[in-house]
Parts: C-alpha cells; structure tokens; sequence
C-alpha cells in the first residue's frame, strides 16, 4: 500500500500537476470491492423482489409500490448519524464495518422472513446498515487518496460498486432461470456475497483514522449544523439541493420512453441495465476529468445531461436511438455526479470533519430528491406527464443557473486544501 | 497476522462461504429436478402439442398442481370437468382459448427476465408476439374470434418501479389492426372528461355479438369504475363504480366483477354480478379473497380461481350459481385461469 501518513499534507503542497497520481490506492480498490460484493447481494435481492412478493407470496402489486417507496426512503436520517460517528470516533472503517454487517443480519432474516410485514423490515433494516455505512466509506476513500486525485478514486469505487449493481439482478435471473422457485437460493447467494464484503472490509481494508493521520484532533462532541460552515459548504448545500429538487426518479423517465417508443416498452424490465453500463464505463473517465477541469464543473454538467433527457421525452418522438441516447445520458448524469459529489465534499472539508459533510451533502440529495420525485409524481397526476416534464425542465434551467453562481469559487480545480476555519484549527 | 497471511485467509474464508452458497444451490436444484420428473399431484394425460384434443367443448386451463406439469396449459371436457386433464406442452402465467386462438401470457425467464403475449392458432402456429413491460396479469379473446386483449403490469427490477401501473392492449385479430394501449382512449367518469396521469385501465371483457364494445376497469385518484368502451369511438365511460376485473355473460344480460369490500389500505375482494339493464347488484355467497377475473360456465354460473390452502401458487376453480343462491363448489383442482369453450 502507497498510502502514508503525511499523503494529505504532501499533497497539498504540490503546485506542479505533472506529479498527479496516476493510481488508486489499495484501499480504494479494496473498498470497491466490498461495495461490489454487497451490491451484488443486496441488488440480486432487490431485483426479484417484485416477482417474489407477487408470485411467490401472492401479494397484490401495490403492496410491491409501498415496500419499494419504504427501500428508497429509509436511509436518509440514519447517515448523518453515521457520518458524525465516523468523525467523532476517527475510525471511519468499523463505522462502515457496522452498517455493512447490519445488512449482512438482515440478509440472514429474510432467509426466515414469511409475511409481508417480515420482509418490509427486513429491508428496513437493510437500507438503515447501506444509510450508516456510506458516508463513513467516503470518508475512507477520501482518507486513502490524494486531494488532486480523489474524483479518480471515487470513479473506480463507483465503477466496481456498479459492476455489483449490474451483476446481482443477472445473478438473480439467470438462477430464477436455471430454478424456477429458487428465491431461496437466491436469498442464500445473497448472504454469502454480504458476508464475503463483511470479510474482506474487517480483515484486508485499512483501518484509516483520517483526522489522526492528518495530524489533527477528532472532534468530540455532539453533531451540530455549525459543523458545516466551512468555506463553500453553504453554497454546495444549497446547490445540490437545487439540483437535487429537479432530479425526479428515474422511473418516470423509463415510463415516459414505455409510452413513447415500443422497443422501450418490450425492453422496459432492462432499461436500468443500459443506464448501469454506461454508468460503470464512464464512472473512472469523468472523475478524471472531474480532478482535471473542476469537480463543480463536471458536476453541474453531469445535471445538464439529465436536463437534455427531460428535454428528449419532451419533444413527442419515440424509436430506438431516442430510448438508447436517454439511458447513455442518465449513466453519464450518474457517473458526473455520484462520486464527484463525495470528491467535491471532501476537498471542502477538514479530514476530522469529511465523514459528516459528506453525510450532509449526500442526505440533502436523497431528501431533495425524494422531494422532486414525489412532487413530480403530484404533477404527472394533476397536469399530465408531458407539461409536468415541461415544467421540470424549466425549472432545471433555473436551478443550473443558481448553482453555477453558488458553485463559482469551485468550477476550477482546486490548488491546494482548503483553508480550515479558525474554530477548528489547532 | 501479517498482510499475506490475512489475504490468503480472506481468500480461504470466501471461498467456503460461496462454496456453501453454492451447494445449497445444487441441493435445491437437485430437488426441484427430482420434483420436476417427479409424477404430477392430479392424474394427468399428456398431449403431443398444443393444439390436440382441440375439437370438444372443454375448459382450458393454468394446470397449477406442484410436479411437472406446473404451469402447463390444460384442458378438461366441459360435460365431465372432473375428468382425467389433457396437459399440453405449451407454459403461460395466465391464459385464454376460444375455439380459435389460444393467448398466453408469459414470464420468459432469462439472464435477464422479459414478459410476452402470444396469440396461438387452433393448429399451435404464433399469429402475433408482443413484449411486455412487466408481470402479466390478464388477458381475453372475444367469442368471434375477432380481437384480443391483454393486461400486464408496468414493473421492471426494483429501480423502475413508480406505484401501481398497468399496460392493456386491444388487437384485432380479424383486420389486423393495434388499438394500442387503451389508456389513450378518452375516459368519461361521472359524464366529464377524466385527464388524470394516474389512470389505469385493465382486465378487458369483450360483449358478445359486438366487435365494437367492451367492458374493462378504470382507476383513477385510488378509485375504480366498470367503464364500457367503444373501439371505434375510442372511448370508455363510467358505467359504475367500485368494480374491477369485468367479465360479460354469454347472453350479454350481466357483467360480473371483483369488489374490493376492505376498509383498510389492503384490498379484500367478493364477486358481484350487476344486471345491465336494471343496474342490480348481487353479491355471491363466497366470502373468501378472490383476485381473479371471472369466467362464465354457462349463462347461470359462474367460475373463478382461488389460492389452494397451504401451498403458495397453486389454485383451485370453483364454481357458484350467478344469481347469487346455494353456496360455491370446487369444480376444477389445481387450477387457474379457465377459459370455457362451448361451440
């Protein structure tokens, strides 16, 4: 393992960007294959859920929609606690530790779970482990990197994560194929990746203490909003939940193709493969080009790619190159902003303190858009899908607008480290 | 420990836990393989082809009995339904028959897992293929053999999933034409024209003598309706509330549908039976759960599928008088979905 103790301070003295890392750290690859192994687990599960409440348990759909809304929604508050627990403890890998073992025990009830009350707290439960275990894996990340180099590192970690996310639901199928009624089969495989990225996290990932390696003081004391007033956090808040607000889910954008085009209709279980593909295959490209030009650069362009698929569905065509040029777009607004948002927080943010500013930034999105996606779910009934989309994409421009002005200080690439708050220097 | 040893450890670790995923695996496979060959749970003669034993009146059916025959197409003859079952080759998740064609929805299971409709004709021949966005759900062919319509649901894996959508198509087996999706035509409830994004249309029942109308269930604002449509008009107009999954006698006189009698956020369903000229509604004496679209056997009684006690995704067919008098009958085991096919 390249990384040192001193990695972070040499780093930011470094002016020249000829000596710009050209490799990840083991830590990273490591910590994207645990995120690999547990997708796998946890999105095998997630894709055959549907098939097995329907089928298997002979529920109605629309007991899938609740149990599907409560998987999405559950993590948000849980993640500040596990980003401050992060900081305040400075062992950023048996807080993540917690909440991938967490999922691991679900993963184990549900092998029991019979009714449908088990099961929604068995993902309950699920989603509490993924909430408390992804900021502090962040903070890790961005421990074992380089600041210049940091939306490289998060670039491979989502790449191998979304290689997880990619292989589970094939995983699942191909033994639903092989086993018609394998859902416990599946359950089992599933344990067994939770368990194998469990593994792999205890024993082979370091144990990074961000703040400690810094040469500085873990802070220790209770969570407070005043944590976060470090220079650009406010604008960054702000700005991603304006963006955040006009990112509506992803499954209305598939059911506005469905109605559009026939080959997006015949393909629609697949749709979110194509989009995962181009996720993965562009996620290390852009973070470099995210560490090259400006991570609030590529951020906000990540968005613009989400905006031109609004302004697709809007324009009344259908067919297969439209279907196809969506779903390219939609994994690049993912590649652009999922771990360009965790390099653009922890570049503001003091190693004692990234945990939770990732944590906040991270929660302001998922809030954010829990919000635009059940307001444009109150719009696509009240106006209908074609003007609430209209009027989603008249307001993204608004929202671009105010974040470039908000972003400004962070469009470029950033020099050296931010400079620290005087409350919190030593 | 050092490095190495702790890798190499992992490694080991790993490997006996995927070795153990992956033996369960193997054992349940190897039970569901002696399960598959193993005899069916009902007596059961096998045809060669879809199409044989297709001349006598008969009820075609989903076979549901655990073994091998699972989800199989079936038929009995409608003058002994208790007779030994004519299994086919053919595998549907739910199914309709007419002397003519034959629809079968499907789960293709796959690396990745599509959904289908296919109309057959008598002598077992594809006439139309379509995909379908999601888990199938219903589907029917109109006594003349004229149009066909199917009901599916719109879910994808778990990252597409937005609420309750459903997707039903109409398709003229006679011209050739595509209504498309009815969820276009225009939809009248309560005499004004309803707009909502949120309106579903399912569980289409085609009136007898009339290739124009239908019967079929609109949701809209956590309401349903009975709707008749009109294929030329493109229409659908309210004809009563709180009803889903329509099916029209034989005569044309009645529409029997699903209740949904729970006063909680689960749905519990009774059938009814409305006559269309006075609007009178009966309820049947079944009061058990009843997720089905209703099949009439003959002008005076109905069928519908139930879940079999105890084992999950087998079903049973039973049978009540539609005029609501004497108590339900189990008329076919193990068995979903029946089409009755009179000549």
């Amino acid at each position: 393992m390249y990384i040192t103790l001193s990695d972070r301070g040499a780093a930011s003295k470094q002016s020249d960007t000829a000596r710009v890392a050209t490799r990840v750290s083991s830590t990273v690859v490591a910590m994207g294959v645990v995120s690999m192994f547990t997708d796998i687990s946890s999105e095998s599960v997630a894709a055959v859920l549907p098939l097995y409440i329907t089928a298997a348990m002979g529920m109605s759909t629309i007991a899938y929609g609740f149990i599907d809304g409560l998987y999405q929604g559950v993590s948000a508050v849980v993640r500040i606690g596990g980003g401050w627990a992060a900081d305040r403890s400075d062992q950023p890998k048996w807080v993540a530790f917690f909440g991938y073992g967490i999922s691991a025990l679900a993963r184990i009830w549900l092998l029991f779970a019979t009714g449908f009350g088990a099961v929604t707290s068995v993902i309950a439960i699920d989603r509490i482990g993924k909430g408390i275990r992804t900021a502090p894996r962040d903070a890790l990340i961005s421990a074992s990197s380089r600041p210049d180099n940091l939306g490289r590192s998060f670039g491979v970690h989502r790449m191998l994560d979304t290689i997880g996310a990619a292989i589970g639901p094939l995983l699942a199928f191909l033994i639903l194929w092989i086993l018609p009624n394998g859902y416990r089969a599946i359950f089992v495989l599933s344990l067994a990746f939770a368990v194998i990225g469990v593994l792999i996290l205890g024993v082979i990932v370091r144990n990074g203490h961000p703040a400690r390696e810094a040469g500085r003081r873990p802070v220790r004391r209770i969570w407070s909003v005043k944590d976060l007033r470090l220079p650009g956090m406010p604008r960054l808040l702000v700005a991603t939940a304006a963006l955040g607000l006009i990112t509506v889910g992803d499954g209305f954008i598939y059911l506005v193709l469905q109605a559009r085009s026939a080959f997006a209709a015949e393909w629609f279980p697949l749709l979110y493969v194509g989009t995962n593909i181009v996720f993965l295959a562009l996620a290390i490209p852009l973070g470099r080009w995210a560490d090259r030009v400006g991570r609030g650069r590529v951020f906000i362009l990540g968005h613009c790619a989400l905006f031109a698929v609004y302004l697709i569905t809007t324009i009344p065509v259908g067919g297969v190159s439209v279907t196809l040029i969506c779903l390219a777009l939609l994994g690049a607004f993912y590649a652009a902003t999922d771990g360009v948002l965790s390099a653009l927080t922890a570049q503001l943010t003091p190693p004692e303190g990234t945990a939770s500013g990732i944590a906040a930034t991270q929660t302001v999105t998922a809030v954010a858009r829990l919000v635009a996606s059940t307001g444009f779910g109150v719009l696509w009934f009240t106006v209908g899908r074609e003007h609430a989309i209209e009027l989603v994409a008249g307001l993204a421009v608004i929202a671009v607008v105010a974040s470039i002005c908000l972003l400004r200080p962070m469009l470029g690439v950033l020099r050296r480290e931010v400079a620290l708050p005087a409350g919190l220097d030593e | 420990m050092n490095a190495r040893a702790r890798f190499v450890a992992v490694v080991v670790a790993c490997a006996l836990v995927l070795g153990g995923a992956v033996s369960y695996g193997a054992l349940a496979f190897a039970a569901y393989r002696h399960a598959q060959e193993g005899p069916s749970d009902v007596a059961a003669q096998h045809a060669a082809d879809a199409s044989s034993g297709a001349s006598a009146p008969r009820i075609v059916f989903r076979d549901t009995a655990p073994g091998q025959d699972y989800g199989h197409v079936a038929s009995v003859p409608l003058t002994d339904p208790r007779a030994t079952r004519t299994v086919t080759p053919l595998v549907c998740d739910r199914v309709y028959a007419t002397e003519r064609y034959e629809s079968c929805l499907q789960t293709v299971p796959g690396v990745v897992t599509t959904y289908s409709a296919t109309v057959f004709d008598e002598s077992g021949d594809v006439v139309k293929k379509w995909g379908l966005p999601g888990l199938p759900s219903r589907t029917r062919i109109s006594h003349d053999d004229a149009l066909v319509a199917f009901t599916s649901f719109v879910t994808g894996a778990a990252y597409a999933t937005v609420g309750f959508s459903t997707a039903t198509d109409v398709y003229s087996l006679a011209t050739g034409h595509d209504y498309g999706n009815i969820e276009q035509f225009t939809l009248r409830i309560d005499g004004k024209i309803n707009t909502a994004a949120d309106r579903n249309i399912w569980g289409i029942t085609f009136v007898p003598g009339d290739d124009d109308a239908f019967f079929a269930t609109a949701a809209t604002g956590g309401h349903t309706y009975l709707v008749r449509g009109s294929l030329a008009q493109r229409t659908l107009t309210e004809v009563h509330e709180t009803a889903e999954c329509p099916s029209v006698s034989p005569d044309g006189t009645r529409v029997a549908f699903k209740v949904n009698i729970s006063k909680t956020g689960t749905a519990f369903w009774n059938v009814a039976v409305m006559d269309l000229a006075t609007g009178q509604i009966t309820m049947m004496p079944d009061k058990r759960d009843m997720d089905d679209q209703v099949e009439w056997l003959d002008d005076s009684t109905i069928l519908y599928g139930l879940p079999h006690a105890g084992t999950p995704g087998d079903y049973d067919v039973w049978e009540t008088a539609a005029d609501g008098s004497g108590s339900p009958s189990l008329l076919i085991e193990h068995a979903w979905s029946p089409a009755v096919i009179t000549q």
